[in-house]
């Protein structure tokens, strides 16, 4: 049996602004090595809250998360941003690049962080993911100078760029055409089937989810199934 | 390496918002020039002002005053111990005031290690006579060499050679005031006549120029030797000794032993001229003041910059944590870029306010009262270099610091909420 990457043990979300009210009830969900699951359900239901506590951006949320068999309960914000930038790979709606920076520099910087590798290290194995991407002639622009579609691929490559256990999108392809969607679904897909990488994305497209191995439906907060 | 990263990142920040960063720069240039050129221009001032007096002052004075003995010969009678003794109409016994035993005294000085040096000088009053008037005035002996060395004589002789004085007997050097009223040349003979009645004609060498004009009415200088032979005294007598300290503000501790190891009166420095401390420190103490309000500006324009670009690059910050850079890593960001525009502004702010003193070095600035000084003074006191550079980093430290915090607690979450 595979190992289990990440795992939510009844986790409740509440907002209290301006009334409490409850976003996310029970949520007990594992995700598996090598998985390539969708998260869908009508808007409003919780995904994105989910999602940002699943990162752990979100701290302030009841239960047990659980990433690479660590409890991340009690981190202190510097050990949360250094498990981020170690072993989640982040892809949001809105594509987030640097603008100060050329896209080389934007798919480098987490490398960067993490301190892992040289900085020629990373700067080569930057290289690399935008080629697998296709995106090797734009390596120098900068990032403002890029199309939509673009830099949501570039946004993937600085996901990759420190082998995360998990790849988090939060609608990756919700912004995007039909073409440059289905571009990005097939990235995953290919990452997935060749290097073996474990993914979670929030989708609205159901074409999109049906391909995927597994579907987590949401609806008020809760999972309706796995 | 992680700081370098955060550097990049910080320069990165910078320079997409170079405008306004330049505007904060020249902010904090600006003031640090104002504070060095205001404080090089003030405490240059403060030495030229503080030098008319210091420079001429000993910083401890012995002398013999002129006053009543204490001991009075019915204290001493066995008789009248016991008793508190009123005397009447008693007399100062002023015969003598000269040091008793100078050459000891001056041997025991000058192997004093808190001594610098030591003039000895002898102080007499004269009259000068011209044809039929005769003009009140005093002469003072000194050794030309010593005086020249520790209290600047040669920099108030403005014409003649001082060191004429010692070479030419019988010479002696004018007050400015005293020559004009004599109408004597340089090379002409003056005589002077002492408060025994000895006369003497003493050859004038020189004109003499204190910056005090009273002053410059009265007094002469001729040397030691000729001072004796006006007063008919032996080659032992001196009636001051003008000692210079190592440390200054030794002088009162000084001046209070030597009283009592030598048995004459002493003056110290702080005693002779409280006063001239006080304007020194208040001229300071503005300069102070005016530099640091100037950077405190400068501060609020830094703040306001760094306010700005928080707002302005809060996808930055939100994504940068989203990858993985903690708070701290973004306050030291905000910190590097806060720093770095102060570190540049107080450079520049430096060199422009060291280009400004040159200037003010180089205006005229000719009065009576200074025969030696020819422009605006300034102090290039390495001090006030590095106090500007220090304050611009604490100031420019203070107004990141409120920002950074602000920046280092952005919630990634709210931010990618909000797009
Ligand atoms: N900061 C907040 N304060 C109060 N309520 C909030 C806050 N953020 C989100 N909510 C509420 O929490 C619920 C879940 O929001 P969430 O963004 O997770 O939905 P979602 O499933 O991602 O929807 P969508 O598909 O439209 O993105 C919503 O009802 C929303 O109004
Ligand atoms: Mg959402």
């Amino acid at each position: 049996m595979a190992k289990t990457v990440l795992q939510s043990i009844n986790i409740n979300k509440y907002f209290s602004d301006p009334v409490r009210v409850q976003v996310l009830r029970e949520v007990n969900l594992a995700i598996d090595q090598g998985e390539f699951v969708a998260v869908t359900g009508k808007s409003g239901c919780g995904k994105s809250t989910l999602l940002y506590i699943l990162s752990t951006m979100d701290t302030d949320y009841e239960g047990e998360l659980r990433i690479d068999d660590v409890v991340m309960r009690g981190k202190t914000e510097g050990e949360l941003a250094l498990v981020r930038n170690e072993k989640i790979g982040f892809v949001f709606q809105f594509h987030y690049l640097l603008n100060e920076f050329s896209v080389l520099k934007n798919v480098m910087l987490p490398g960067l962080k993490l301190r892992k590798h040289s900085a020629e290290e990373v700067e080569h194995k930057a290289m690399e993911r935008l080629k697998t991407l296709g995106l090797e002639k734009l390596a120098l622009k900068m990032a403002n100078q890029l199309s939509g579609g673009e830099k949501q691929r570039v946004a993937i490559a600085r996901a990759l760029i420190n082998d995360p256990i998990i790849i988090m999108g939060d609608e990756p392809t919700g912004n995007l055409d039909k073409k440059n969607g289905d571009l990005v679904f097939d990235i995953f897909k290919q990452l997935c089937e060749e290097s073996n990488q474990t993914l979670l994305i929030v989708t609205h497209d159901q074409g999109f989810a049906d391909n995927t191995h597994r579907i987590i439906e949401m609806e008020d907060g809760r999972i309706l199934k796995h | 390496m992680n700081l370098k990263l955060l550097a990049d990142i910080a320069k990165a920040l910078l320079l997409a918002r170079w405008k306004q960063s330049l505007v904060a720069a020249v902010g904090v240039t600006f003031s640090i020039t104002m504070f060095i050129a205001l404080l090089g221009f003030m405490n240059g001032l403060n030495s030229l002002l503080d030098g008319l007096i210091l420079n001429r002052t000993a910083h401890v004075r012995l002398f013999n005053e002129v006053k009543p003995n204490p001991n009075q010969p019915i204290n001493l009678a066995e008789a009248f111990k016991g008793g508190h003794n009123f005397i009447q109409s008693v007399k100062s016994s002023g015969s003598r005031v000269e040091l008793y035993n100078s050459g000891a005294i001056m041997r025991a000085v000058q192997a004093d290690p808190r001594v610098l040096g030591f003039s000895p000088k002898i102080n007499a009053p004269v009259l000068y006579n011209a044809g039929t008037i005769d003009i009140n005035g005093a002469v003072s002996g000194i050794d030309v060499e010593k005086e020249s060395k520790f209290y600047f004589f040669d920099n108030y002789v403005t014409s003649g050679k001082s060191l004429d004085l010692k070479n030419i007997s019988n010479s002696i050097i004018l007050g400015k005031g005293v020559a004009d009223k004599l109408l004597a040349e340089i090379g002409d003979v003056v005589q002077v006549t002492t408060s025994q009645g000895e006369r003497l004609p003493l050859k004038v060498v020189g004109y003499f120029q204190s910056g005090i004009a009273d002053f410059d009415k009265v007094q002469s200088y001729a040397s030691i030797a000729t001072v004796q032979k006006l007063l008919g005294k032996p080659n032992n007598y001196v009636t001051d000794l003008q000692i210079k300290l190592k440390d200054l503000a030794q002088a009162p501790a000084v001046g209070k032993e030597y009283a009592q190891r030598f048995q004459c009166d002493a003056e110290d420095i702080q005693t002779a001229n409280s006063q001239f401390e006080t304007g020194s420190s208040v001229r300071s103490l503005i300069s102070y003041a005016v530099g640091i309000v100037l950077l405190i500006v400068a501060g609020f324009g830094i703040y306001n910059i760094l306010n700005m670009m928080i707002y302005d690059k809060m996808d930055t910050i939100a994504i940068l944590k989203a990858t993985g850079f903690s708070g701290s890593d973004v306050r030291k960001i905000f910190i590097g870029i806060a720093l770095t525009i102060g570190i540049l502004g107080g450079l520049t702010g430096l060199a422009f306010g060291l280009l400004i003193s040159f200037g003010i070095d180089q205006i005229p600035f000719n009065t009576a009262a200074l025969p030696t000084v020819k422009t605006y003074p300034v102090d290039y006191n390495p001090k006030f270099y590095v106090i500007g550079i220090v304050f611009s980093l604490i100031t420019t430290y203070a107004a990141g610091f409120f920002p950074a915090r602000k920046a280092s607690k952005v919630d990634p979450v709210v931010i990618i909420r909000g797009k």
